[in-house]
């Protein structure tokens, strides 16, 4: 019981925390230790200061993880084990947002940026273009006016 | 008697600000010359006063003067020194102070550095920096000041400062990244000048490049610091978490990217203005919202200073009046004249211009990240958190567009490329950039997509710098003088290139093939990690000045040579009680072994956490080559010429880059 | 038209700046459950003062309860002990005791001295229902309707105001639907 006022004075005190081996888990082989590092450090801890169950170290993250390893070994997939975590914890502890209504705006935005973007560079593109075009436009015309009046010149003895 | 008088100077501080705010801007717009003298003046005056207060508070750290509150809850008697004076910065009301000083600092440097601007021009720089300075002190003094005494009860000693932050990086973090922060004002004030006095050209934009490019620098190197030091000291040999503190500083850095690249068009070709003050707006805004979120409580954060509403609004309103005036003013004064600059499709000025694009929308998509949390609260939409994966699915893509538009762009010429002959300047790149990244990724472990992708946008740019490199320094007289006579200007973009790739290195070969094993050990077992072998030697105990500690011995193998011994330690404080968990790093360029002890699990086993990390150091290493290279650029002879003939007369909006031949300076 | 865009970094602030402000204040860690509508989940566990009786969720079945999560290590538990004494003597409240993660003797010696406002204390030494619940951290509170389904969660200390603002509307529109 110590070990738990210790553990909650010390994320009392410690406004940031260190991330602490707790508990070893067994793995037949080394895909299966990836998934589980992979899946734990998607999760959130719903109680500590933004940190996912791989670093924390409050108990409840302890479970979390060991409710993982447990649900691994029983062979579900990594949908069903996170499922079963969002069902008992809510979708605060996904830290990968699933795209919903909600999240539409979020996960788009990269693609409306870049694209937003892209429009804009292919409107500066063009409109320099046009600026060329009526450069070079606009020089031949002159040019044209240019004779004609020199032309005009030649022929009366104008002031 | 000592705080009080820290207390008078900073009041002393907010009135010179106030004069600074105001005096100079009046007598800008008026054309009296003797109140814009006032300008220098003010400034160091300012500056000189605020380092009074900072010195004062450090003088009651080091003399351990408890009755000083902010003194009390952040020192100890049994501190050893050189973390008492980095305590000055470890709380709230102390690292405002350092911002504040490094914003007079910054004002003082603009105003000594600026004696060939034109009058006006360095008048409302200042102003506008003595109104920012004006917002921070008034917020110091009212709601944070760190000379507040505890008197009567002087308590006997203080509540020490946090055992995580009793470290070398984390004393350097702060003020670097202040630097950069702080550092952005200043393209922020010249910003707002010109937005006053009209004068927005390419001669402003020479002018606020090397301020920019100096931010940018610090705001680098204090990234780095404060990954670096995550690494080393949190114990999980994670780097990055996309954590909202984390985010809100990448956030003035990829902007303020962009901003530089940005002004080095205009400065160029007098072209996007309007969208260059804005991204200085922007960029110094983005800083101030950084300062926001890490103290105001709205975000859930492992960085968070202790929260207080009353400070989060006070903050927000400084922030909120800074933000909606220099946009006001942008809305109605930036200019909405086409200049009629002609360039062509593959011109240097659209490959920046893209630049501009994927560095906003990778902007944008961390703020959102970090801030759609906040909003769905807000809109009652429930709690959600947006975190590494998303990220990283969201914002490598980009990061590795950039790199290839990178190494196409290189070879990009102002006003017109001709793309054929870009695309035949590109294939030898491309070709060995290819086979270099298969080499790479399949000696690192297997070829992986997205392991492939990182590293080959890395090869890419790097490739592409040298060979644009070795055509420019291509000389008559040998390739040494072609090499030296290149300005220093393109030096700082070839290493600024160079340190970006290589962070995208390292951050891909450590993301995809950097190994991690929780282990259960005793003493004498033997644990594989790749290539190498742990070997678990022995377990005791020592004492330090202010902790005792369990350490542990490993004995790392390679090939059966042993290439490290590690002693990774768990410290319990002797004030305070908590328990740090010291990994020990045996670092190398090209790979960190890792090893920290976690828990003892019975009698004589303990769980120990066991690394191997490839590459980690080129994150933090590239990042210093980055910053190195903003140096060298802004030391470059065409800001250090003393009188320029351009400046004298009012410019207009002719093109300043002619085409000068295959050597000429493109940075 | 050009005028117009820029004028939208300005409008972009001043949103956000709601948004912001209104954030301020706010405390990020209390977490919405994710029960709210569903059935107490099922359990097996003794009750805290007779090892040998075994409790299930038809407890809830009946009437209208509190179930309040608590441990002789939490602090805050020991500050909203008195409060519940009150729920339970002076408002008559249904208060069922959730230990979690304690030990039985230590747990009985806390309710012999300070008093039981509980009318079933389920024994819960490994924190199982506490942790189908989405418990994260004690104390916490569950409004829970006689159909034994849970209508609300506040996490931390239950006092007057908490019960006055938050506990009571949603037991009196559990009692109305039912």
């Amino acid at each position: 019981m110590m070990r738990f006022v210790l553990a909650a004075l010390f994320a009392l005190t410690a406004g940031l925390a260190q991330a602490e081996v707790a508990a070893v888990y067994d793995f037949d082989t080394r895909e299966q230790e990836v998934r589980y590092q992979n899946l734990i450090a998607e999760l959130r801890c719903p109680k500590c200061q933004n940190q996912n169950i791989a670093d924390s170290n409050a108990p409840i993250s302890q479970d979390m993880r060991n409710e993982v390893y447990e649900m691994m070994q029983a062979g579900a997939s990594n949908e069903e084990i996170v499922d079963a975590l969002v069902a008992r914890f809510g979708e605060f502890v996904r830290y990968k947002p699933e795209l919903d209504s909600r999240t539409f705006l979020l996960w788009a935005t990269p693609a409306i940026a870049v694209f937003g973007g892209l429009l804009v560079v292919a409107g500066v593109v063009i409109r320099a273009r046009r600026v060329e075009r009526q450069a070079a436009g606009l020089s031949a015309e002159e040019r044209a006016r240019a004779e004609q009046i020199l032309k005009g010149q030649d022929n009366t003895s104008d002031s | 008697m000592f705080p009080e008088l820290g207390q008078i100077a900073l009041i002393l501080a907010l009135l010179l600000a106030v004069l600074l705010s105001v005096v100079p801007l009046v007598g800008s717009v008026t054309g009296r010359d003797n109140l814009q003298a006032f300008a220098r003046p003010l400034a160091s005056g300012m500056f000189v006063f605020i380092a009074m207060a900072f010195g004062l508070l450090t003088h009651a750290f080091l003399t351990d003067d408890f009755s000083v509150a902010y003194v009390a809850n952040n020192s100890n008697s049994m501190l050893p020194w050189f973390y008492k004076f980095s305590a000055v910065w470890g709380g709230h009301e102390g690292s405002l102070l350092l911002w504040i000083l490094m914003l007079s600092g910054w004002t003082m440097a603009v105003a000594i550095f600026s004696r060939r601007l034109p009058t006006v021009m360095i008048s409302q720089v200042l102003s506008v920096l003595g109104m920012v300075s004006v917002g921070f002190l008034l917020f110091i003094i009212i709601t944070s000041n760190p000379f507040d005494r505890l008197l009567p009860n002087v308590p006997a000693d203080g509540a020490d400062l946090n055992p995580l932050l009793q470290d070398i990086g984390l004393i350097m973090h702060p003020p670097m990244l202040y630097m950069g922060y702080v550092g952005f004002s200043v393209a922020f004030a010249f910003a707002i000048a010109a937005l006053i006095n009209g004068r927005l050209d390419a001669a402003w934009a020479r002018w606020s490049r090397p301020w920019t490019t100096v931010a940018w620098a610090f705001l680098s190197i204090g990234i780095a610091l404060g990954s670096w030091w995550a690494y080393y000291e949190l114990g999980w040999g994670g780097w990055w978490f996309w954590d909202p503190v984390e985010n809100a500083s990448l956030l003035p850095w990829l902007s303020g990217t962009a901003l530089m690249h940005s002004l080095a068009v205009t400065e160029k070709r007098g072209v996007f203005k309007s969208w260059t003050v804005l991204l200085a707006i922007v960029t110094f805004a983005l800083s101030l919202l950084g300062t926001f979120l890490v103290r105001s409580g709205v975000l859930t954060s492992v960085h968070a200073f202790a929260s207080d509403p009353e400070r989060g609004k006070f903050l927000l309103m400084l922030l909120a009046i800074t933000v909606i005036a220099s946009l006001t003013l942008y809305a109605f004064r930036a200019p909405v004249v086409h200049v009629r600059a002609r360039y062509g499709s593959l011109s240097r000025e659209i490959f920046l211009l893209l630049n501009n694009v994927l560095l906003v929308s990778a902007t944008l998509l961390v703020a959102i990240g970090t801030l759609y949390p906040l909003v769905l609260d807000y809109l009652e939409m429930g709690k959600l958190s947006i975190g590494e994966p998303f990220f990283n699915l969201t914002f490598s893509p980009l990061a590795v567009a950039a790199g290839l538009l990178l190494g196409a762009g290189i070879f990009s010429r102002w006003k017109k490329t001709d793309g054929g002959w870009l695309g035949r300047k590109l294939l030898w790149p491309l070709a060995v950039s290819i086979l270099a990244s298969t080499a790479v990724v399949i000696g690192y472990g297997g070829f992986k997509p997205w392991a492939f992708a990182g590293v080959f946008a890395a090869m890419w740019v790097t490739v592409a710098t040298l060979w644009d490199l070795w055509d420019k320094s291509s000389s008559r007289k040998g390739r040494l003088h072609g090499l030296k006579r290149q300005s220093r200007s393109y030096w700082g973009m070839i290493l600024g290139h160079l340190g970006l790739a290589m962070v995208m290195a390292g951050a891909t070969v450590v993301s995809n093939y950097g190994i991690e094993r929780d282990v259960r050990m005793t003493p004498g077992d033997v644990a594989t990690v790749g290539d190498y072998q742990f070997v678990f030697t022995d377990i005791g105990e020592r004492r330090g000045q202010n902790f005792t500690a369990q350490y542990g011995g490993f004995d790392v193998m390679l090939d059966g040579e042993k290439v490290a011994e590690l002693h990774p330690e768990k410290r319990q404080y002797s004030v305070g009680m908590s328990v740090m968990t010291e990994a020990d790093i045996d670092a190398g360029l090209f790979r960190d072994i890792f090893v920290a002890i976690g828990e003892r699990l019975t009698e004589d086993a303990w769980a120990i956490r066991l690394q191997y990390k490839p590459l980690v150091r080129w994150l933090w290493l590239g990042a210093l080559v980055m910053a190195i290279g903003g140096f060298l650029a802004i030391s470059d002879k065409r800001y250090r010429i003393r009188d320029r003939a351009d400046e004298r007369v009012p410019q207009s909006t002719r093109p300043a880059g002619g085409v000068k031949g295959e050597a000429e300076a493109l940075s | 038209m050009k005028r117009f865009l820029l004028f939208l970094p300005l409008l972009v602030a001043l949103v956000l700046g709601v948004v912001l402000f209104a954030g301020i204040g706010k405390d990020p860690t209390k977490l919405e459950s994710a029960l709210i509508g569903k059935p107490v989940p099922k359990f097996t566990l003794a009750d805290l003062h007779n090892p040998s009786a075994t409790l299930d969720r038809s407890l809830f079945r009946g009437e209208i309860s509190l179930l309040n999560v608590w441990g002789t290590w939490c602090p805050s538990c020991r500050d909203e002990h008195d409060d519940l004494m009150w729920l339970a003597n002076d408002k008559g409240i249904n208060i069922i005791g959730l230990n979690y993660k304690d030990k039985r003797e230590d747990a009985l010696v806390w309710l012999e001295r300070l008093g039981d406002p509980y009318q079933t204390t389920i024994y819960d030494p490994k924190g199982i229902l506490g942790f189908d619940l989405g418990v994260y951290g004690a104390p916490e509170t569950f409004v829970i309707d006689a159909e034994g389904v849970v209508r609300y969660r506040h996490v931390g200390v239950v006092n007057p105001k908490v019960w006055e603002e938050t506990l009571l509307p949603v037991i009196e529109e559990a009692r109305g639907n039912s």
